[in-house]
């Protein structure tokens, strides 16, 4: 009895002194990848014409099935978001042989419950005139927050698929020879 | 069955959870430091009337630092944008208002999970980020 109690105390002790969580140092600096994150981020138009720019970005957030949540002209900024699936094939099989090997073992396991599921992906565009002021700069990034199928977000991160920024650009440009032709 | 050490373990230890960190009313209404010190850490001047530049400026700079962008207002100036950092989310609300005739006022405040970041070298690490993307020198107001 007076182990367990002496466990207890120190343990009570323990989480005393955690308190509260800690706080990391230094998320304000710049991350040593900016140059490279720069690059995959933006692309250069060569037009003044911010608005031109500005409706056909959310022409293709609309191509790409998001909806508006925010946008402010004065400033170049629209931001988008989209719930989708997030079921991963190859995730799904894993956590199906993960079950099946507990089943064949006489116990139980959730690890279908824990697969990706859902996710909303957030994107947020910004255009503003390049530093000479002769060109448009544009810069998206993406966003996502993963659901599990028991409702519990899994993972939050920032998407850095180079794929996914090459495609998006790919579909602007194509919107802004579109819209420029009147189509 | 547990035996009555087993539950009275599990009690103290379910105990130790309830702890928690600070009472509802210092949460809501309080912060650690005192006003002053607080918009002094928070606050910088910079010489500059465009507050368009200003503004599209600590955009990217958020953007650098890997935040994405909420929202924004132009008329009242303020930016708001969150990153993720494992599984906290930071967010981060940056405001922009002249000062005196030649002078632009930013103001940054940052929340880290459920806490608010109250310390200066945090703050001056975005500063310093933003006076290298404006070419400007971030004044202390005092």
């Amino acid at each position: 009895m007076a182990r367990i109690l002496r466990l207890a105390v120190s343990l009570f002790l323990c989480v005393v002194m955690v308190g509260c969580a800690t706080m990391p140092k230094g998320f304000l600096k710049p991350p040593e990848d900016t140059l490279e994150k720069r690059q995959l981020e933006m692309r250069q138009y060569d037009t003044k014409n911010e608005e031109q720019i500005l409706s056909a970005t959310a022409g293709v957030l609309q191509d790409l099935g998001f909806t508006l949540d925010e946008s402010e002209t004065p400033l170049g900024l629209v931001v988008a978001s989209k719930k989708c699936d997030a079921k991963d094939a190859g995730q799904i099989a894993g956590a199906f042989f993960v079950t099946a090997l507990c089943a064949l073992g006489g116990s139980s396991s959730n690890a279908l419950a824990l697969v990706d599921a859902v996710q909303v992906v957030k994107v947020c565009v910004i255009v503003r005139p390049s530093l000479e002021g002769s060109k448009m700069t544009t810069r998206v990034t993406f966003q996502r927050i993963v659901w599990n199928a028991s409702n519990q977000i899994n993972r939050v991160e920032t998407l850095k698929d180079p794929k996914l920024y090459q495609e998006f650009y790919e579909k602007l440009s194509k919107a802004i020879f579109l819209e420029a032709q009147s189509i | 069955m547990k035996s009555p050490k087993q539950r009275l373990f599990l009690y103290l230890s379910l105990l130790c959870l309830l702890v928690g960190c600070a009472s509802t009313s210092h949460q809501i209404m309080g912060t650690d430091k005192s006003q002053v010190a607080l918009r002094a850490i928070q606050t910088r001047a910079f010489d500059t009337t465009d507050k368009k530049k200003m503004m599209q400026t600590i955009i990217s700079t958020m953007q650098d630092l890997d935040f994405v962008i909420d929202k924004a207002d132009y008329t009242l100036g303020s930016i708001t944008g969150s990153k993720f950092l494992g599984y906290a989310s930071v967010t981060m609300t940056v405001t922009v208002r002249p000062r005196g005739e030649t002078q632009l006022l930013v103001r940054a405040n940052a929340q880290h999970g459920i806490q608010s970041v109250e310390d200066a070298a945090t703050y001056q690490d975005f500063f310093t980020s933003l006076e290298k993307a404006l070419f400007l020198t971030a004044q202390q107001v005092d």
